[in-house]
């Protein structure tokens, strides 16, 4: 183990972040573009099918919508800008948010977890990102398209989705930390699987706990599914390019910081 | 990582960043990025600031398609 001077600052946090917010703002217009090309023909289908429910209303209840629309701050974008400009800024902040946390948590684990190289970390964390922030919320919550869902209920759905969110994210913490404390003993393999298989009880058991949600109501099954599989899709390319993105730049980071400290030994040696 | 160098001495052990420092960034940039995924997931639904639905209407598509609830 050697102490080199401007160790720090070769391996900070910031270094990592920058990293972090550039692979993800490349991940979230990937994203984008996977979510144009795939999910918004779907988007599209279903509030065609909302605009033909919209059509039975009595008399009150479109007076009741168009007094929601003349309130303060409401205003209408058209779906030409929501599908291009509006998906691009939610898909671009996304990303960097995701893109910046995944480079602190890849900074958190390198050369934490026993014998695993900077790169082997690094991709570690997107594998666990897209298991615990995407598929397992997706899992008990999957995505649905315009037309699904009331208003009504908005508030209780957004409390049991970020719950189980929070659960998720925790545990996966929980249980690096816990099989890492089990290399000691263990080898890496049956340190991991034990881990994995803990996280999963952890999340079973908070999916089985919380309410489920089935407002589909007569919604065509097939336009459900094509717009499911489309987001899953999209958080899927979301998930690979930061982690694929990530795992490169910091193992070329890590790669220069080696180099370095080769090159102050030699000349320590001399 | 074995071709880096063939200097003996160079067997270089990955370097750990001291948790204290990262914590700091930690705790900026994690209240930075949730604000960030709040406007994108659940601003003018569950929640609203500012009144109104002009964030929720401008992010609606990639809200339904990254998974978030919202009609
Ligand atoms: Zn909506």
């Amino acid at each position: 183990m050697s102490t080199v001077p401007g160790e720090s600052s070769a391996l900070s946090p910031a270094a990592f972040l920058i990293r972090g917010l550039a692979v993800g703002l490349v991940a979230g217009l990937i994203a984008f573009v996977v979510a144009f090309a795939l999910g918004e023909p779907q988007v599209d289908d279903a509030i065609g099918l909302e605009e033909a429910a919209a059509a039975h209303l009595t008399p009150d209840e479109v007076a009741a919508e168009e007094a929601a629309a003349d309130e303060d701050g409401m205003v209408e974008i058209s779906r030409e800008n929501q599908k291009s400009w509006g998906l691009l800024t939610g898909m671009l902040a996304v990303g960097a948010a995701l893109g910046g946390l995944a480079s602190l948590a890849a900074a958190a684990v390198l050369g934490r977890l026993g014998g695993l190289s900077a790169r082997g970390s690094t991709a570690l964390v997107g594998l666990l990102g897209f298991v615990a922030i995407a598929l397992v919320p997706f899992a008990k919550y999957p995505a649905t398209p315009p037309a699904v869902g009331s208003g009504d209920t908005i508030g209780g759905r957004t409390a049991s989705y970020f719950g189980l969110l929070l659960v998720s994210v925790l545990a996966v913490i929980a249980v690096v930390v816990l099989a890492n404390r089990l290399l000691a003993r263990l080898d890496g393999w049956t340190a991991a699987l034990i881990g994995a298989a803990a996280y999963l009880v952890v999340v079973t058991v908070a999916g089985y706990l919380l309410p489920s949600v089935n407002e589909l109501g007569d919604f065509p099954a097939d336009t459900l599914w094509y717009f499911r599989r489309a987001s899953l899709v999209t958080l899927a390319s979301l998930w690979a390019a930061i982690g694929v993105g990530l795992t490169v730049l910091v193992g070329r980071m890590y790669d220069r910081f080696a180099a370095d400290v080769a090159r102050r030994e030699l000349a320590a040696s001399l | 990582m074995s071709q880096t160098t063939a200097t003996p001495t160079a067997v270089v052990t990955v370097p750990v960043v001291p948790l204290l420092k990262l914590g700091t960034w930690v705790v900026f940039f994690g209240l930075l990025a949730m604000l960030a995924i709040f406007f994108v997931s659940a601003d003018q639904g569950a929640l609203s600031l500012p009144a109104g639905n002009a964030v929720h209407e401008w992010v609606h598509d990639a809200r339904h398609l990254l998974g978030y609830p919202c009609h």
